[in-house]
């Protein structure tokens, strides 16, 4: 999904090893960030409230990760797949449109 | 080809540089420290003659770098070594972790010497056992030629198994003392020890890999049981390893603990390194004594010879551990493995722990023959006098 400032990743899989069999003999990567979900390290997750956003894009542009990304309508959104929770976005959002939230697993 | 030796008299590190040259290392990381220091200089020599090819030589600016540089170059998929001693042992403490961890082959010698304070540079294996938990394989070699022979072997084995391995040898007792050592020709390592085949390499351009990345508590603990499932394989590869160079070159290497006269012996002395040479020749003697005693070296500490101690414990009253080392709050190294091994076993010979030749000092036949009276008074009374002797100790 392109937009003007950013896409989400599209195709992702996350890899899920559930044998011991399956795991390489060495810890290396089975695969780039495409299979490799940084989002699992969350505890707490940012939720976006659409109709405080005033497409500011202060939270995209202090994501230290690629996980916010605008939708084509001009709001943006989380990339949960790489969203840590480290809740920078809610801390610069001028409006308060984003919350931390803890997340139900 | 037809195997005929090439005798050198050569000191213990010597020994270690000419296996380094013949094993074909890509990567040597250098930095040194007493008394390890001439094993990399000789290195240093061959490259400076041209007596070695493809050979990568950095100088470092301490152990640990030397071991960081070494998983470095064994990541890319290069044949890589390096040497130390005690201090810088311990330097490196952190970095033998991520060798071990990440899988990599790497052979290094450490030259057993004492920890300070008080500062010493003599013979004491408190250094290397320190490192017991690293998750490196370690073996113990008693002369020159073992010296020699443990890091071809060495080489081998972890290559196979994917687990680094430290080949360790006595300070100046065999670093600095000269003794002939049977060389075997280039062209017959070669067939020994043939390139190696890397389980993954950084310099995969068509695979990029990233290691030593995170992982989570979803996936760590599979990965320290793939490490603990290598090293039960590494006893099946030792064995092997040791049989084929037995077969090769002449010197068996297939027992991982060495047995020395045991088969009708009352009680054995264990032991590990260059002390167990010592012993050796004193069972010789008591032997003519009178002495129904035998020796029983352990050549590798890691993965530990478990069944063979067994086997070993079934058949004698008495043993003698003797420990060059010492774990304090708690008693001799070897002598805690061993008597862990045998718990819940039915085989309960009398155990007793002699703590010799800390820091370098002096141990001889004359001191073997003491310990000899001594177990043999306490296996007659059927028990222990006390289960640790500082048998050195000026009382």
């Amino acid at each position: 999904m392109n937009t003007l400032f950013g896409e989400k990743k599209e195709g992702a899989t996350k890899i899920v090893l559930t044998k011991v069999d399956e795991y390489p003999e060495a810890p290396i990567s089975l695969g780039t960030t495409l299979s490799n979900f940084t989002g699992d390290w969350r505890t707490f997750i940012p939720v976006i409230d659409d109709s405080k956003c005033v497409k500011c894009y202060i939270c995209w542009k202090f994501c230290p990760e690629p996980a916010i990304y605008i939708r084509e309508d001009g709001y943006v959104a989380v990339d949960y797949d790489y969203c840590k929770g480290c809740g920078i976005c809610a801390n610069e959002c001028p409006t308060n449109a984003i919350t931390m939230e803890k997340e139900e697993k | 080809m037809e195997y005929k030796p090439i005798r050198k008299v050569v000191s213990g590190n010597y020994a270690a540089a000419y296996a380094v040259k013949h094993a074909r290392v890509e990567v040597v990381a250098a930095y040194p420290i007493t008394p390890q220091t001439s094993i990399i200089e000789k290195i240093a020599e061959f490259l400076a003659n041209g007596e070695v090819e493809n050979l990568q030589y950095v100088p470092v600016e301490s152990e640990h770098s030397a071991m960081a540089a070494t998983i470095g170059a064994s990541a890319t998929g290069a044949r890589a070594f390096t040497a130390t001693s005690a201090q810088g042992l311990a330097l490196m403490h952190e970095m033998l972790h991520w060798a071990a961890g990440a899988r990599l082959p790497i052979v290094m010698v450490d030259v057993n010497r004492a920890m300070a304070p008080p500062w010493s540079v003599w013979d004491d294996q408190t250094d290397s056992l320190a490192q017991r938990d690293t998750g490196w394989m370690q073996f113990y070699a008693e002369n020159n030629q073992e010296v020699y022979d443990g890091v071809l072997m060495s080489f081998k084995v972890a290559e196979k198994v994917n687990v680094p391995a430290m080949v360790i040898e006595s300070a100046f007792i065999l670093s600095h003392t000269y003794d002939v050592v049977e060389m075997i020709p280039q062209e017959l390592v070669d067939e020994f020890l043939p390139p190696r085949e890397p389980l993954y390499t950084l310099t995969d351009f068509d695979n990029p890999k990233a290691i030593g990345a995170l992982a989570t508590p979803n996936d760590y603990y599979e990965f320290r049981y793939k490490l603990a499932k290598a090293h039960e394989e590494a006893k099946k590869v030792i064995k092997e390893v040791g049989k084929e160079f037995g077969e090769r070159f002449g010197r068996d290497y297939s027992q991982m603990i060495e047995l020395y006269r045991t088969d009708d012996a009352d009680f054995v002395f264990m032991g590990m390194g260059s002390l167990m040479g010592t012993v050796k020749q004193a069972v010789d003697i008591l032997r003519e004594e009178g002495y129904k005693v035998g020796a029983a070296k352990v050549r590798w500490f890691r993965p530990f010879p478990s069944e063979e101690l067994y086997e070993l414990a079934k058949n004698v009253e008495g043993i003698a551990v003797l420990d060059r080392n010492y774990s304090f709050g708690m008693e001799g190294i070897l002598f805690t493995e061993a008597k862990g091994v045998l718990y819940n076993t039915d085989a309960k010979p009398l155990m007793k722990n002699y703590i010799v030749g800390l820091g370098g000092r002096d141990f001889t036949v004359d001191d073997v023959r003491k310990i000899a009276e001594n177990m043999k008074a306490i296996i007659e009374k059927g028990e222990l006098d006390v289960e640790v002797d500082w048998y050195h100790l000026k009382r």
